[in-house]
C-alpha cells in the first residue's frame, strides 16, 4: 500500500465520552506496523533540520531510520544516547512546535510524527525489557541534584554516564517533580515516570528522598558536610501564583498545584482508598489557558463536574497551551469562555464559592512591543454560578534554596541567575529548569539539565583528584 | 522509612513519638514543623516539632487523635516504621524584641506545640509564665515538663476537674491587669481559643502571636492550601509561618477554610487501614 505521505498515522485513543469517566491514558500509542509506516515518511534528510529543534540533540532520522529496518533495540539505543527520559518526552513534548516545526515534509502536509515515534520505541523497550549502557570508569567526583524533576533527572542521568557519583535530593516522597505532581495520570501514566525514574537510577544515580535543600541540609552542606564535588539546583517551580481579586481564599478555590497535587501526587481520585481528598463541584471555572489550565480542566471532568469552563482574558489565538491539549479538551467537553476576566469570587453563607464575577475584555491594537493589551469592556460584567474555582495562572520559582543560600544571585522574579550552561553565581553550582527561566516546558527544563551535565562535566575534570 | 523509637501515651487521645530522623533533628528549631506520611496511602499532615535530640537522631512529635492518619499514627507500637517524615520545615520562632514577661498560652491541641516554644525561650534563659487548660483532665497533657521549663505554671480545666475551673482566659485577664509589663503573649490551640485571646488581648495593645496549623499538602511553599490572611494579605503558612502577628490574622477565614473537608474527614475514618475502624 502506498504510504499517505502528506498525513501523520493517526493514532488511536479512548473515546471522548468514555475518558471522562476514568484517569487511564488518552492516546494508545502506536502499533508495530503503524510505527513502521509511519517511519516511512521519513526522508532521512542529510541535513536533518529537525534535529535543531530538539531541546536535547537526538538524533532523529538515525532512530527512526532504526525503526523501519525494525531493529527497534537499536533504535532505543540511539534514542537514549541523547535522551534519558524518552517515554516521557514521547507524551509531553510540544514537538509541534519544536522538532516536527522544523521537518521537510510539514512544508506540505503533516510532519513525520517524530513525537509518537519517539513514545513507541520508547514503550517498545519498556515493554520489552530495558538494557542499561556501560558505564565509564568513576571519576570519582560526587554530584549532588536538588530536584528529582525533568532537569535534575535529566543532568543526574548524563552525569552518571559520564562516570560521576550522582546523588539527587528531592523534597517529596516520590520522584518525578512536575512528572508526577503535575501531569495527571491520563496524559503521563505514573508507572511510565516510575521505570524511566528506575532507568536513572540502574545508571547508578542515588536518590533521597523527603529532604528539602535549604531546610534540611543547606547547599553549603552539599559541599561542607557530605563532601559534594558541584550541584546542580533544578527545583522548579514554586508558590503559585493567585489573581489577586477578592474571594480567592474561599472555600472551593485552589491553586492549580494543589488542585493537581492532591489528585495526581496523593491520588485523590481514589479517595477514600487513598486518604487524601479533594472537593470537586458541579460547576468548576479553571482560570487560565496554558497547559496546567487545560490539565485542571480535563481532572476537575474526570473528578465528576458537570460543567467546567476554561476562564481566559484573551482570545482563542493567544492561549498558551498546546494545540493537542486544547483539542482534548475541547473533545472532552471543557468550555471556553474567553475574552473573559475574573474580577471577583462571591461565596455563601458557609464562605463556600457560589460564583465568579467577570468582565468581558476586548483585544486593543498591538503597542509598540508588538503585544496585544486585553482590555476590560465597560459595564459588560457578569456573573456565572461556579462551585470551584481553580487558579492556573502561574508560579513563581520556589523561595527555599535561594533564601538560604549566601552569594547566589537571583533575578528580579526570585529565579536563579545563571549563563547559558546554568552556571550560577556561585562556584560549583549550576541551575536550570523552572528555577532559572520561570514556569516553562518540561523539555527545556530537561535541555538546561543537559547542558548544565556537559560544563559540570569538564568543570569535574578540571579538579584535581583527591 | 523512619523509625518510631519510643512512645508514650500522655492521655486517652494524646500520643507521644520519638522518631529517628537524625537530619531533621540535627536541624530542628523550636517553632518548626514536620511533615509526615503513614504509609503509601496515606496522608501528608504537619505536626509541630516538640523537641528534638541531634545526638540521639531523634524527633520528638505529641498530637491529639483528631482525624484517620492521627488515629492510625496512635495505634503504632515502638518499633515500627512510617512511610515518610520530612523537615524541619517553616520559619523557627523569633524572640521578642521588648522586656517584659513572656506568657505562653496553650489551650487543648495548643498544648504540645507551645510546649517546645516556652523551651525555646527558657534555654535563652528567658522566664516564661504558662497558662495550659483543656476542657477537662484528660486532655491536659505535658504538665510536669511545662513546669520544668516555665517560671510560673497555671492549669486549668474547663469542667474544674482539675486544676482551677475556668479556662486560659481567666487566667490570662490576670495578667493583663496587674499592670506588670508584657512583652509577649504566644497562644496556640484550637481556633476559637486563638481568636478569643487575641481579642482579649487587643485593647491592652500587647504584641500577641499565634501558631496556625491548617490544611497543608507539599508544606514547602509549593501548593497554597495552607494560604491565610494576615493584616490584608494572602500568607502561605508553611515558608511564612507558622508563627504570625495574632492581631493580623483573618480567623474568620481561617475557621472556615479550616472545614473544607469535614464531611471527607468523616467519611475517611470508615475507610482506615489499620484496624482502629476509626473508632477510639
Amino acid at each position: 500500500m502506498e504510504p499517505n505521505v502528506t498525513k501523520k498515522h493517526p493514532m488511536e485513543e479512548q473515546k471522548a465520552a468514555e475518558r471522562v469517566k476514568n484517569f487511564s491514558e488518552v492516546p494508545y500509542g502506536y502499533n508495530i506496523d503503524t510505527a513502521i509506516a509511519e517511519a516511512e515518511r521519513c526522508l532521512e534528510c542529510k541535513k536533518a533540520p529537525c534535529r535543531q529543534g530538539c531541546p536535547v540533540e537526538v538524533d532523529i532520522p538515525a532512530f527512526i531510520g532504526l525503526i523501519k529496518e525494525k531493529k527497534f533495540g537499536e533504535g532505543v539505543f540511539a534514542l537514549k544516547s541523547k535522551n534519558n527520559l524518552p517515554a516521557i518526552c514521547g507524551r509531553v513534548c510540544p514537538q509541534e512546535s519544536q522538532c516536527e516545526s522544523f521537518c521537510v515534509r510539514a512544508k506540505k502536509g503533516d510532519s513525520v510524527a517524530i513525537g509518537r515515534l519517539e513514545r513507541f520505541l520508547a514503550d517498545w523497550e519498556l515493554e520489552h525489557g530495558v538494557d542499561v549502557p556501560a558505564l565509564p570508569v568513576p571519576t570519582g567526583k560526587k554530584v549532588a541534584v536538588v530536584g528529582a524533576g525533568p532537569a535534575g533527572l535529566t543532568c543526574a542521568g548524563d552525569l552518571a554516564r559520564m562516570g560521576h557519583d550522582v546523588t539527587i535530593f528531592e523534597a517529596f516522597h516520590m520522584p518525578g517533580g512536575v512528572l508526577v505532581y503535575g501531569i495527571p495520570e491520563f496524559r503521563l501514566p505514573k508507572e511510565i515516570v516510575r521505570k524511566e525514574v528506575d532507568y536513572i537510577q540502574r545508571l547508578g544515580v542515588k536518590l533521597r528522598t523527603n529532604i528539602v535543600i535549604g531546610k534540611t541540609i543547606t547547599i553549603d552542606e552539599l559541599f561542607s558536610e557530605e563532601g559534594f564535588h558541584a550541584v546542580f539546583i533544578g527545583t522548579g517551580a514554586g508558590l503559585p501564583t493567585f489573581l489577586g481579586i477578592p474571594g480567592e481564599n474561599l472555600l472551593g478555590v485552589y491553586s492549580a498545584n494543589e488542585f493537581l497535587t492532591r489528585t495526581n501526587l496523593m491520588k485523590a481520585y481514589l479517595f477514600p482508598e487513598y486518604d487524601t481528598p479533594i472537593k470537586v463541584g458541579k460547576n468548576v471555572a479553571v482560570v487560565g489557558a496554558g497547559n496546567v489550565a487545560m490539565d485542571s480542566a480535563r481532572t476537575a471532568l474526570r473528578l465528576g463536574a458537570e460543567n467546567v469552563y476554561i476562564v481566559y482574558r484573551r482570545s482563542d489565538k493567544e492561549m498558551p497551551a498546546r494545540l493537542e491539549e486544547i483539542h482534548h479538551a475541547e473533545e472532552e467537553g471543557v468550555q471556553f469562555n474567553l475574552l473573559t476576566n475574573p474580577i471577583k469570587i462571591s461565596g455563601d453563607e458557609n464562605g463556600w464559592v457560589k460564583g465568579i464575577e467577570c468582565v468581558k475584555m476586548r483585544l486593543c491594537e498591538p503597542d509598540e512591543s508588538g503585544r496585544c493589551r486585553p482590555e476590560p469592556i465597560e459595564k459588560s460584567n457578569f456573573v456565572f454560578a461556579v462551585d470551584t474555582v481553580v487558579v492556573a495562572v502561574g508560579q513563581t520559582p520556589n523561595p527555599l534554596v535561594p533564601q538560604t543560600t549566601a552569594g547566589l544571585k537571583t533575578g528580579r522574579r526570585g529565579t536563579i541567575e545563571a549563563d547559558e550552561s546554568g552556571k550560577t553565581s556561585r562556584a560549583g553550582v549550576w541551575a536550570g529548569g523552572d528555577i532559572v527561566t520561570g514556569a516553562a516546558t518540561v523539555i527545556n527544563a530537561m535541555g538546561a539539565g543537559k547542558t548544565a551535565a556537559k560544563a559540570m562535566d569538564e568543570y569535574l575534570r578540571s579538579l584535581p583528584t583527591a | 522509612m523512619y523509625k518510631l523509637v519510643t512512645k508514650r501515651v500522655l492521655s486517652d487521645v494524646s500520643t507521644l513519638f520519638e522518631v529517628e530522623a537524625p537530619l531533621v533533628a540535627r536541624k530542628a528549631k523550636p517553632g518548626q514543623f514536620i511533615i509526615l506520611r503513614i504509609d503509601e496511602k496515606g496522608e501528608r499532615i504537619p505536626l509541630t516539632i516538640a523537641d528534638s535530640d541531634p545526638e540521639r537522631g531523634t524527633v520528638t512529635i505529641i498530637f491529639q487523635e483528631v482525624g484517620l492518619t492521627t488515629k492510625c499514627l496512635a495505634k503504632k507500637e515502638a518499633g515500627e516504621y512510617i512511610a515518610d517524615f520530612v523537615g524541619p520545615l517553616g520559619k523557627p520562632m523569633e524572640f521578642p524584641e521588648h522586656p517584659g514577661r513572656i506568657i505562653a498560652v496553650g489551650g487543648g491541641v495548643g498544648i504540645a506545640p507551645i510546649y517546645p516554644k516556652v523551651k525555646g525561650f527558657y534555654q535563652a534563659g528567658m522566664d516564661v509564665f504558662s497558662i495550659i487548660g483543656a476542657r477537662t483532665k484528660d486532655f491536659l497533657i505535658l504538665e510536669d515538663e511545662m513546669r520544668l521549663v516555665s517560671k510560673e505554671l497555671h492549669v486549668c480545666t474547663d469542667d474544674g476537674s482539675y486544676g482551677r475551673h475556668g479556662f486560659v482566659s481567666d487566667v490570662l485577664q490576670n495578667f493583663l491587669a496587674d499592670g506588670e509589663q508584657i512583652a509577649e503573649i504566644i497562644a496556640v490551640g484550637p481556633l476559637p481559643m486563638m481568636r478569643a485571646i487575641v481579642n482579649q488581648t487587643r485593647p491592652y495593645g500587647v504584641k500577641t502571636v499565634v501558631s496556625l496549623n491548617p490544611i497543608m499538602v507539599d508544606g514547602t511553599g509549593m501548593c497554597g492550601a495552607c494560604r491565610v490572611t494576615v493584616a490584608g494579605k494572602t500568607k502561605f503558612t508553611c515558608v511564612d509561618g507558622p508563627v504570625f502577628d495574632g492581631h493580623q490574622v483573618d480567623f474568620d477565614e481561617l475557621v472556615a477554610r479550616s472545614r473544607m473537608y469535614q464531611t471527607e474527614e468523616k467519611q475517611a475514618l470508615g475507610h482506615c487501614r489499620c484496624g482502629c475502624g476509626g473508632e477510639k
